[in-house]
């Protein structure tokens, strides 16, 4: 359905704004229990909302949850991006 | 014959309206109590269910799941897994937000597996026509085995419905789990697990072995046995990873059946004022104007009130003066109980005031924005985008603000904030800064247009805030503290602020500083008048002893009257104290009697005003109508026969009481949230030595 075009350097740190990924499945053990929990699991789609004016936190919409994190973390989970 | 009260455990994710539930539910029949041992507010209603039915209901702190990651969640847990008669719950009633109902139905699920009989109350239905939502409400229960209730706390609809809900679960037959963790994950493990106690559900099981959290009723041996589990710890946090996928896979095939969103409905509000209040300009803009507006209202919409107040607690004390026949009695009524209430009502004004605009920031979901803004700048002072709150709160009372930091995950960072919260400048230095300001400032303006006074007092509140972001920066570099915890905040949709919620919410707060604040100015202000009116032998011989002195000879009564007052003053319990400090204060421009102020406000700071008015009136012993203002200005330092608050004595003790920690509530409170003596004990020394040695340059500057 989706063509997916891995890129091995892609996480949700390096999302655009308004740019849309989804959470790759070997990202899991660097995924927070409580960000899990909160809605970011493998498969699930992240758009990047907002990034804070001194550019941490961001500000995301992961499975109609909007939370943000520090860009450390976002860093750590990796996405796949459609083209 | 009415039955026995229901006891009902009220929980849901944060911003899904369950303290507006809870007010629905309980009016204004709740109270505020402590859960043993922790300072986390346990907010307890009762609410009539029908006739003869009546429930107690728990607003347990929200949260996104049973395991905790700030202090506000361990509650959770802790109220859950309680297994005594006395505290644990009979029904739970679990919230949730229409529009977050699969992220809310993960602690939903997780709250069913503890097999204790469940109510999934969906709120603000109201809001479902307008996103798109449809729900299939007999299919929900049938899958979720459980009662469901369409709610709308803001348009009290649904309520009834909650409370005959409550009733039938009450009765209704042991609840069974929902998703159960043992089947996808490892069935063996789990089996294993179960084998240990019969007593305990599973999830409950899991629940201990994964938190560390153990219920007073488990015996030795079966939590020997959960212990041995905890020895393969990567293997724990897979299993917790791979439940919460599990969850919400199981989540997921219920929602398909019941749940439709019609995305072409949704609205676009939300965007439009992030874009906004997160703007990289405006954004700060916006929020300094907010502060701008609240510190005004602070000042100005506050003093008209206040000095009602003020006048009426005077009027008051004159009029028991007249009434009641002399005495001791009187004396202590009029000079001590009287005016120590007064000195805690005046400040009602400015705190609700204060309360009233962080319930409205909070209510509106304006608050994570601001933590949104904040963190990166915050972070570097070694705090966190969540501290802002504290610290605007500090500007009313520390000890609320101390209380709002256990949402900040982070332990270094918590406890940075913690420690740095009592600079800011807390209402109780408000009247301690007014009359040293209008005694040593003059009442001019600059370029016509800013009054000097009010300009120190906003140097002052800038001096406060700067040394608590500056503390904060020291401790961050300074603190060894390894703490791993990560940040994350729900950006929750824009609402218009319920009345209702932001009503009982300042009420309750407002109270709490009261009775609590209060107690303590109550209880010093009897002591202090005790103390300043019994002494030594010298004291009670006071007319002898004065009399024999050859100065006194030939001097008109109502001198020698004032002599002796003066006399007796310096041989009470309480001018012993003043004496026998002032050696070390003596460098900082202060004499015994200021001494003795400072003595009590290390109580609470206000009594620094009301304990001079005690030691002067009592040694002036007339009841004339002097203000502490008129008598503090009248009053001479007799080495150099010049005023005593003269301008580098008042600056001394202006920067004294910027700095030292002196409040009574705040150590407790520090003792309580850090579980040790050590960092209390380190903030009363560290702030009493910056305020000392800052006291000590000043004032040998200036003089």
């Amino acid at each position: 359905m989706r063509d997916f075009l891995y890129q091995n350097l892609s996480t949700i740190a390096s999302l655009q704004i308004g740019e849309i990924g989804y959470i790759s499945e070997e990202s899991l053990d660097n995924i927070p229990l409580k960000l899990l929990e909160m809605g970011c699991l493998p498969g699930a789609e992240v758009q990047l909302i907002q990034i804070a004016p001194l550019k941490d936190p961001i500000y995301i919409c992961v499975n109609g949850s909007h939370l943000a994190i520090r860009t450390e973390t976002a860093a750590q989970i990796k996405i796949l991006k459609s083209e | 014959m009415a039955n026995k009260p229901i006891k009902v455990a009220l929980i849901g994710n944060p911003n899904t309206g369950k303290t507006l539930l809870f007010n629905q539910l309980t009016g204004l029949n709740q109270k505020v109590g402590n859960y043993p041992g922790v300072t986390v507010d346990k907010k307890e209603g009762v609410s009539k269910l029908s006739a003869t039915q009546t429930a107690i209901i728990t607003d347990l702190p929200g949260t996104y799941s049973i395991n905790p990651t700030s202090m506000d969640e361990s509650i959770v847990l802790k109220t859950l897994l309680k297994k005594d008669i006395k505290e644990s719950p009979d029904v739970i009633l679990v919230v949730a937000d229409v529009e977050n109902l699969k992220r809310n139905l993960l602690l939903f699920s997780q709250i069913k597996d503890l097999e204790i009989p469940t109510i999934l109350a969906i709120n603000m239905v109201d809001q479902m026509h307008k996103k798109g939502i449809s729900i299939d409400v007999s299919v929900l229960k049938e899958e979720l085995n459980t009662e469901v209730v369409l709610i709308s706390a803001k348009k009290n609809e649904g309520i009834k419905e909650v409370k005959e809900a409550i009733i039938r679960c009450h009765v209704a037959a042991k609840a069974s789990p929902l998703c159960g963790i043992n089947h996808k994950i490892d069935p063996d493990y789990f089996a294993k697990l179960k084998e240990i106690s019969p007593n305990y559900s599973l999830y409950e099981l899991w629940l201990m072995v994964t938190q560390n959290n153990f219920p007073e009723t488990i015996t030795a041996s079966e939590k020997a046995a959960l212990l041995s589990f905890k020895q393969d710890i990567s293997k724990l946090k897979k299993y917790q990873h791979k439940e919460t996928i599990y969850r919400y896979q199981e989540i997921n095939k219920i929602l398909k059946k019941t749940y439709l969103v019609d995305k072409s409905k949704a609205s676009d509000v939300r965007s439009k004022l992030d874009k906004i209040f997160t703007h990289k300009i405006f954004g700060y803009i916006i929020f300094f104007l907010i502060l701008l507006v609240i510190f005004q209202s602070i000042f100005d919409w506050a003093s008209v009130p206040m000095d009602f107040i003020d006048g009426l607690f005077a009027n008051f004390s004159e009029l028991v003066k007249e009434a009641l026949p002399e005495g001791v009695f009187t004396d202590l009524l009029t000079d001590g109980i009287i005016p120590g209430i007064g000195g805690v009502v005046i400040f009602i004004p400015q705190i609700a005031i204060l309360f009233l605009f962080i319930a409205i920031l909070e209510e509106t979901g304006y608050m994570s924005r601001v933590v949104f803004l904040m963190d990166k700048i915050m972070r570097r002072f070694g705090m966190n985008g969540k501290s802002v709150i504290p610290l605007i709160s500090g500007t009313a009372c520390a000890i609320p603000a101390i209380m709002a930091t256990r949402t900040i995950g982070n332990w270094k960072e918590r406890l940075i904030t913690i420690l740095v919260v009592p600079f800011t400048t807390c209402s109780a230095r408000l009247p301690v800064y007014a009359i040293l300001i209008a005694l040593i400032i003059p009442d001019t303006k600059i370029f016509g247009l800013f009054n000097l006074q009010g300009l120190v007092l906003l140097s002052l509140y800038a001096l406060g805030f700067g040394t608590a972001i500056l503390a904060g920066y020291i401790l961050h570099k300074t603190l060894n503290i390894n703490s791993k915890s990560f940040f994350v905040i729900e950006m929750p949709n824009y609402k218009i602020p319920s009345f209702k919620n932001v009503f009982f919410e300042v009420v309750e707060k407002t109270k709490a500083f009261v009775f609590g604040a209060g107690k303590i100015i109550l209880a010093l202000s009897i002591v202090l008048w005790f103390l300043a009116s019994n002494g030594s032998s010298d004291f009670k011989n006071a007319e002898k002893n004065v009399s024999k002195l050859d100065v006194s000879q030939n001097l008109p009564s109502d001198e020698l009257d004032k002599k002796i007052a003066s006399y007796k003053l310096e041989n009470s319990y309480i001018g012993m104290l003043g004496k026998s400090i002032e050696p070390v204060i003596r460098p900082l421009g202060f004499d015994w009697k200021i001494g003795i102020a400072l003595i009590t406000s290390f109580a609470a700071r206000e009594v620094f005003v009301g304990t001079l008015a005690t030691i002067y009136s009592v040694e002036a012993n007339d009841d004339d109508v002097t203000t502490i203002k008129q008598k503090m200005a009248s009053e001479m330092n007799p080495e150099t026969g010049k005023k005593r608050f003269n301008f580098p004595v008042g600056m001394s003790l202006l920067i004294f009481y910027a700095f030292a920690m002196q409040c009574m509530a705040t150590f407790a409170i520090v003792k309580k949230e850090t579980k040790t003596w050590k960092w209390p004990l380190i903030q009363l020394v560290g702030m009493g030595l910056l305020a000392y040695v800052s006291s000590l340059i000043i004032y040998q500057i200036l003089s």
